[in-house]
């Protein structure tokens, strides 16, 4: 149990998916316009992650590993139809109010990437555990940027009024532009209090945007391709200062023995 | 005519995909860094992006569709784009060496990028029974990622060695400037009524 909780914490604080691990940024700017979509985005999520986890440790000594990333998106996708049917029998509201988006969970890099990194090795109460932490980390992250826009940009909470009643609200911080200034100031305000967060990092740029501080490289099947790039790169720099040292080596000992030649 | 041509710039500009419809974030993002590398990019998912909504409106339309299977459509989807972004790089492996190396590592980047199955689903959803303005519509979209993506590089080419403060270095920067490229295509917006 006492795993199970430790895993709860982790997913919610110490690797928060919005927050420090930065992963999921589509769904993150696009339905944080208010509260309760952020929520409902992030409680969504929440319920995929938590069952493609489970499901995905329960599998995870049948599925050959060479075939393992399609196989997962299989899972995934399946379970996030099974979401969005039942979302739309039963919260047609929120259906309407996050559209495209419910399919999109599919290419969400969290689910992926816990699935991956953790789901794969480790068995199948404490993956659930880790899917529902994540999910409720990324919930909390969804509802926080979600509070802050709603407040400057319709001036309520969760529909509830926030300012007096004439108050100007920044229209913008509901509109595309806002949140991506919302999203700016959390960054540099982690980058200023030197909170972890995978933008304080300093390494090479990854392909999913952060440089993930927990993202294994093959969490990101993006990651793969720059990887074996930067490998293969530096086997060719290394072979290459192999080969010149041989050369140089191969000259100076040719010199020396012409030397000794000529010295006798 | 005229309709499609709207239709294409609409999608391009006035909804935008990444500025204004948050689709392909991660790339738009992390591949920025460079012009040319931000180009390469932009061209790869244009490829992609069409070569998708060309296979997957026919699975659509004449499979999905008349076995009342539309429920099915993320899952083939997703599986079409994985699998199509696999063979379009060994057959341009074999047949085309030459852009193969120019797209090189951005092929495969691209199955992750989510303005690929937004674009399938949208289709799907908006112009189940037309195939020339799904395919309008998908190119236009692509082209808007492929500006967006390209004005980004040039931007954070421009402002590397500016004086910014100093919890505004890196990531933040570049969500700012996000945001500056997103007020400059709200402006867009009146521009066409569909």
């Amino acid at each position: 149990m006492n795993n199970c909780t430790e895993r709860l914490y982790n997913g919610i604080i110490k690797e928060n998916p919005t927050f420090v691990l930065m992963l999921g940024m589509c769904p993150t700017l696009a339905t944080t316009t208010s509260a309760i979509n952020g929520l409902s985005m992030g409680l969504t999520t929440t319920v995929v992650l938590a069952a493609s986890n489970a499901l995905i440790s329960c599998l995870r000594k049948i599925i050959p590993d060479k075939v393992r990333i399609p196989a997962y998106i299989v899972v995934v996708a399946s379970l996030v139809t099974i979401v969005q049917l039942l979302l739309k029998a039963y919260l047609p509201s929120v259906n309407n109010a996050l559209g495209l988006y419910i399919p999109l969970i599919v290419v969400n890099c969290i689910i992926l990437g816990r699935a991956e990194s953790y789901a794969s090795k480790n068995s199948v109460v404490p993956s659930l555990f880790d899917g529902i932490g994540m999910g409720l980390g990324f919930t909390f992250g969804l509802t926080c940027i979600g509070i802050v826009r709603e407040i400057l940009g319709s001036g309520s909470i969760f529909n509830f009024r926030f300012w007096p009643e004439n108050f100007d609200t920044v229209s913008i911080f509901v509109m595309a532009p806002g949140a991506f200034f919302v999203l700016a100031c959390l960054t540099a305000l982690q980058n200023k209090l030197q909170m972890p967060s995978a933008t304080n990092i300093t390494g090479p740029q990854m392909a999913c945007g952060g440089n993930c501080a927990s993202c294994h490289g093959h969490d990101c099947a993006a990651n793969k391709g720059l990887f074996e790039a930067e490998r293969a790169a530096a086997k060719a720099e290394k072979a290459r200062k192999a080969k010149e040292a041989a050369e140089a080596k191969k000259a100076a000992a040719l010199a020396k023995a012409a030397e000794q030649k000529k010295g006798d | 005519m005229s309709q499609l041509i709207l239709l294409f710039i609409s999608s391009m500009l006035v909804s935008n995909v990444v500025l204004s419809q948050f689709l392909g974030i991660c790339p738009f993002l992390g591949v920025s860094k460079k012009t040319e590398t931000a180009a390469g990019m932009g061209a790869a998912v244009i490829f992609v992006i069409a070569i998708a909504a060309a296979i997957t409106w026919p699975i659509n339309h004449f499979l999905l569709v008349p076995n009342e299977a539309e429920y099915l459509q993320t899952i083939v989807f997703i599986l079409v784009i994985a699998g199509l972004v696999q063979f379009v790089e060994m057959v341009l492996k074999k047949m085309m060496p030459a852009l193969y190396e120019s797209l090189g590592v951005f092929l495969p980047l691209i199955t992750t990028n989510c303005a690929v199955l937004g674009v399938a689903s949208n289709n799907a959803s908006n112009y189940p029974d037309d195939f020339i303005m799904s395919m309008f519509y998908a190119v236009g979209t692509a082209f808007g990622f492929f500006i967006a993506i390209v004005l980004m590089a040039s931007i954070r080419e421009r402002i590397e060695n500016n004086d910014i403060p100093e919890s505004f270095k890196g990531s933040p920067i570049v969500l700012i400037t996000a945001g500056l490229m997103a007020i400059a295509f709200c402006g867009f917006s009146g521009l066409i009524k569909l």
